[in-house]
């Protein structure tokens, strides 16, 4: 058993591959035949992923889901958000920059109405849970926005901790919400073209949320979505503690 | 050679993440704004151009390839490592915040969708 772990900690990110391999071959194997390819695989493997995340998170009380157990650490760094960066970006090559400029103008509007809304449905959420104070209501609201813009805000504005902790959680819930919903709604929303993608990854924001979401839809949209998503969280700690902390300390 | 076009997109990202983070300070937020995208369009521009055929075409391109798609694994460990836990103990304002933002949002997708494009010629039978 030492052996086993020694050898496994030495060699974490190895000990990765392996594991999320056999986790998609699991997956497109359910898909395959269960959902009869209903159901794409790799968002069953995502779901198992959260899933995992959930037991770990559990069993170990640690924040990092699965790689907080000691056998599976290199999860922490595969998963991390230095290879995540790297892998969207290659996404990109082979992208028509055509493409991009025809959403242009869409892809903009997105991040900023985007922002806006989330940060008003929370606002509002908060509201109607009966905070009046406005530096809560912010932050909540920008919780509502992503899990980061949550926090930074929150401590601009010197808001407590167990409202960033409510804040983070808010963001987190859309995270997985979005990674697990999107496939289910593409049809829907019309997700099947770049531009859609685009305004979508603007509309969205969360961008572990996206990149999951349109990796189970299509993994051609990625980078459409992926591209407008990454504006997002700037453009929200930019907004939250200023123009939208202003105008709900004017109506509260 | 392989290592070329890794080299090309570990220098997109790079050069991406600094315009960000410089953006980030110059707009007073503590966040990096956009330094992904911005690597993006870097590799879109590259991968466009004719001055870095050599860095993108043939063995070089297959490095970044690679990458590209690894990227479905990625996402998959990214997943596994969430604080799945403390998003279901934020109790229920926190679940309530978060679906309906993003329910919201998802509604909002066909209607920005429609701004500066009339066609919708990409509409594939599914």
């Amino acid at each position: 058993m030492e052996i086993l772990e020694t050898v496994f900690v030495r060699n974490s990110l190895v000990v990765a591959f392996a594991v999320v391999g056999l986790t998609i071959w699991i997956s497109y194997f359910l898909a395959d035949k269960l959902t009869k390819g209903r159901i794409h695989g790799s968002a069953i493997a995502i779901a198992l992923g959260l899933l995992a995340a959930y037991f770990g998170g559990k069993a170990t009380g640690g924040s990092t889901g699965v790689a907080d157990i000691t056998l599976l650490g290199g999860i922490g760094l595969m998963g991390g958000g230095m290879m995540r960066d790297f892998a969207i970006v290659a996404t990109a090559f082979g992208v028509k920059l055509s493409e991009l400029k025809k959403a242009g103008l869409a892809g903009v509007v997105s991040i900023f109405a985007g922002v806006i809304v989330s940060f008003v449905v929370g606002a509002v959420v908060a509201v109607l849970y009966g905070y009046t104070d406005p530096v809560a209501v912010t932050t909540i609201g920008a919780g509502a926005v992503t899990y980061i813009v949550g926090p930074v805000t929150g401590s601009a504005l010197g808001a407590d901790s167990d409202i960033i902790a409510l804040s983070v959680a808010a963001g987190l819930i859309k995270s997985i919400l979005v990674m697990i919903g999107t496939p289910l709604v593409a049809k829907t929303i019309g997700l099947n073209n770049p531009q859609s993608a685009m305004v979508f990854g603007g509309l969205m924001g969360t961008t572990s949320g996206v990149a999951a979401g349109l990796a189970a839809t299509d993994p051609k949209l990625v980078p459409y979505g992926a591209m407008t998503a990454t504006f997002y969280t700037g453009v929200g700690c930019l907004l939250g503690p200023s123009i939208l902390f202003f105008i709900v300390n004017a109506i509260l | 050679m392989i290592v070329y076009g890794v080299a090309l997109l570990s220098a997109c990202l790079i050069l991406g993440m600094l315009i960000g983070e410089l953006l980030g300070v110059a707009l007073g937020v503590q966040a990096n704004v956009g330094g992904v995208g911005i690597a993006m369009l870097f590799l879109v521009l590259a991968s466009n151009s004719d001055r870095f055929k050599a860095l993108v075409d043939g063995a070089s391109g297959t490095g970044i390839q690679f990458w590209s798609a690894m990227y479905i694994p990625i996402v998959v460990a990214m997943a596994a490592r969430q604080n799945v836990v403390a998003a279901f103990e934020g109790g229920m304002l926190a679940v309530v915040a978060g679906v309906a933002a993003v329910i919201v949002s998802f509604a909002l997708v066909p209607v920005i969708s429609k701004i500066g494009n009339s066609d919708t010629s990409s509409q594939e039978s599914q």
